[in-house]
């Protein structure tokens, strides 16, 4: 027989600690949640609110700044505009544009269209069908203005033709006396057929229709106005001096900042200062300023959410563990150790938690997947904002379970069991 | 020195049949001045200077009044607290120097427990309850529920295995609450009063069954207020104000060994 102290020594050492396979500590906690099922819902609240919240701002964010973003492609980051500033000279009608920029622009490469344009305001002009005066329609100021536009600026304007065609660089070449009508120029005229070879007569001088414009994806606001080519419009009218000449270029996706800082230079070499270009915002700074505002507020709303989503879940699982109390003197006595009770209530909260998070995720993503579908848009759903959604949930649970789980596995099994 | 091979087989393995256990001669259960007194304020002396032995296969029954200490004498057979004097061997071990660790890992292999409020799960079937004996000896679920069945077959609730705790009777509760007890082949059966919430004709047939059970070897320490309950026993210890009396011999007249060691024979 070994002395009692040696005997001591190796038992001591041949007994095994208890432990408890993963498996069975989920399922232990699954079971723990589902039991009292009206409770756990009720739990999560928080946690679905603030995660849903989490995922449906973001991913509306996402999903609106992708339309401003497409928006944005189609139109605005394909145009450039060119402002003829001129010298500076007060009321020096030099018009800064050369006779071929049309040319000169179209040649750089990127560029689709462009061309100079300017309103003739100052002529005061009066428009009739006929060349007689008082007949209907004429009137001078119905809204109706007389622009002058080179050949590339109304290609550039991308209009669609209700009937005819534009003028061409020939016409332009040879200041022939044609136009081309706005939608809103053309029914105040009561100019609607080409057959009968109709004229516009402006302050009395006839200028031949050769179409009549439908509509235009670019500065719709022209649409009510009469068209003639710049070159005519010189001979006519002489060089702008109120509002100066503008150029509008229209450029490939993703040329436009190039061609903005190339088209001074490409039109006058020798005065690149006589302009001042408008390139197309950047898309970046774009996005963000929408973003910003937005996503600030309702994320720290969201976070709100998720500190009481996890003051919930820490309520809950403090109340369970109070009233499992003898459960856990239960579970001692077949072998549970402190940690593997903790474990218990950890794993309890965490599943709340995850379980609130992935139900938060469902319903931010509905949303967002609503408001698309609502206004047409497509949903943007990054991946680094659904996937970690749930997880945040599981973080909320773990943090909410601390400190339940510590008061659980502290609990004597002795005085758990005098209950 | 094979001897103690053997027996960390036995620990290791969580639950070879007490009866299979080849050192019969160790006693279960060996308080030798073993005493407890809560700190308080004010400090309460619950258990002092007790000596007593129960062998392997004895089924012992302790009495007393209500507060005499007979919860706080299970606690610490159960190794659900620590005695402040005094030295306690359970199968031989001395487990004053064994870590908290190791002392919940023997108490949940060699030790089964039946209380007077069953501590059933309320949510779960009478199986898994029973099933949660071996949660922490790292068995699987399938076999954890087999040995689980054979444990409710074994208390003759067979039939019942998949009822929850609240469509059982308490008679059946408390029969389930023993299985649990039973799954880990423990070397001793301690229960807190199992029939204090039972009327006296269930009583009888959970002690029927409590009997049954260390005439097939298990060794068991009951703690009752019931005479009758008492009376099913080999042997009844008296404690009066946390003061072990000599025990009495019930049924087939023991030769009544004076204490310490009052069943050494
Ligand atoms: N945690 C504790 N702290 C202080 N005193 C305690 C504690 N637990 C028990 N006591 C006291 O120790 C004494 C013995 O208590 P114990 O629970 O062992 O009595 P009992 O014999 O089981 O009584 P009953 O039959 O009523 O269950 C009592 O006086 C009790 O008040
Ligand atoms: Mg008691």
């Amino acid at each position: 027989m070994p002395t009692p102290d040696s005997r001591r020594g190796r038992r001591a050492r041949g007994i095994e600690p208890s432990g408890i396979r993963r498996r069975d500590l989920a399922a232990e906690a699954l079971a723990g949640v589902l039991q009292r099922p009206a409770r756990s819902v009720l739990t999560m609240l928080g946690t679905v609110l603030g995660i849903g919240a989490f995922v449906a701002v973001l991913g509306l964010t996402a999903t609106a700044g992708g339309q401003i973003d497409k928006r944005f492609d189609e139109l605005s980051a394909t145009q450039v505009t060119v402002a003829d500033v001129g010298t500076g000279v007060p009321d020096d009608p030099t018009l800064s544009f050369p006779a071929d920029a049309d040319q000169r622009i179209g040649a750089l490469n990127g560029v689709v269209a462009g061309g100079v344009f300017w309103p003739i305001d100052q002529a005061r002009p009066r428009f009739a069908a006929t060349p007689d005066a008082d007949a209907p329609g004429a009137g001078y100021g119905d809204g109706i203005r007389l622009y002058a536009a080179s050949p590339g600026a109304l290609a550039a304007m991308e209009p669609t033709l209700r009937t005819g065609r534009t003028y061409d660089r020939f016409a332009e070449s040879r200041r022939e006396r044609v136009a081309v009508l706005g939608p809103g120029a053309a029914r105040k005229l009561g100019i609607t057929r080409l057959d009968g070879n109709p004229a516009v007569f402006v302050n009395g001088s006839p200028y031949t229709v050769v179409g009549i414009i439908a509509d235009t994806r670019r500065m719709p606001e022209l649409l009510s106005s009469v068209f003639i080519p710049a070159a005519t419009a010189v001979q006519g009218f002489g060089e702008p001096v109120g509002p100066r000449a503008s150029m509008i270029v229209h450029t490939r996706i993703g040329a436009a900042r190039l061609i903005a800082r190339q088209a001074p230079v490409a039109l006058r070499p020798d005065g690149p200062q006589l302009f001042s270009v408008t390139p197309p915002p950047d898309p970046r700074d774009l996005r963000e300023d929408v973003g910003r505002a937005l996503d600030s507020l309702f994320l720290l709303l969201a976070s709100v959410s998720l500190v009481i989503g996890a003051v919930g879940i820490a309520n809950t699982t403090l109340v369970a563990v109070l009233e499992r109390t003898p459960e856990i003197g239960l579970r001692r006595t077949l072998g549970a150790r402190p940690r593997h009770i903790a474990l218990q209530f950890l794993a309890e909260s965490t599943a709340l938690g995850t379980l609130g998070g992935l139900i938060g995720t469902s319903c931010g993503v509905a949303v967002v997947l609503a408001t698309a579908v609502g206004n047409d848009w497509t949903a943007i759903l990054e991946p680094w904002v659904v996937v970690p959604a749930p997880l945040i949930g599981s973080a909320v649970g773990l943090v909410a379970g601390l400190y339940p789980a510590l008061r659980a596995a502290r609990i004597e099994p002795a005085d758990a069991l005098r209950r | 020195m094979s001897l103690l091979r053997r027996r960390n087989r036995q620990a290791r393995s969580a639950g070879d049949d007490a009866l299979g256990r080849p050192m019969t001669d160790t006693p279960v259960i060996r308080f030798d001045g073993v005493g407890l007194t809560y700190p308080g304020p004010p400090p309460v002396t619950a258990l002092r200077d007790c000596r007593m032995t129960v062998e392997r296969g004895e089924f012992v029954a302790v009495v007393g009044p209500s507060g005499s200490g007979k919860s706080t004498f299970l606690n610490l057979a159960g190794l659900l607290d620590r005695p402040t004097t005094g030295t306690y061997e359970l199968d031989g071990i001395d487990v004053r120097s064994l870590s908290e660790t190791e002392r919940t890992a023997l108490r949940g292999r060699r030790l089964g427990f039946v209380f007077q409020a069953f501590h059933l799960l309320p949510y779960r079937t009478a199986l898994e309850n029973v099933a949660l004996a071996q949660l922490y000896s790292r068995v699987s679920a399938a076999d954890r529920r087999k040995a689980a069945a054979e444990a409710l077959r074994r208390v003759g609730l067979g039939h019942r295995m998949h009822a929850l705790p609240t469509t059982l009777s308490g008679g059946e509760r408390q029969r389930v609450a023993i299985a649990r007890a039973l799954v880990n082949r423990p070397s001793l059966l301690l229960c807190d009063e199992p029939t204090g919430s039972l009327d006296t004709s269930t009583a009888g047939t959970v002690m029927d069954l409590l009997a049954e059970l260390n005439s097939a070897g298990l060794t068991i320490v009951v703690i009752t207020h019931d005479l009758h309950v008492a009376g099913r026993a080999d042997r009844i210890l008296a404690i009066r104000d946390g003061r072990l009396s000599a025990d009495r011999p019930s049924g087939q007249a023991a030769s009544a060994p004076q204490e310490p060691h009052a069943h050494a024979g």
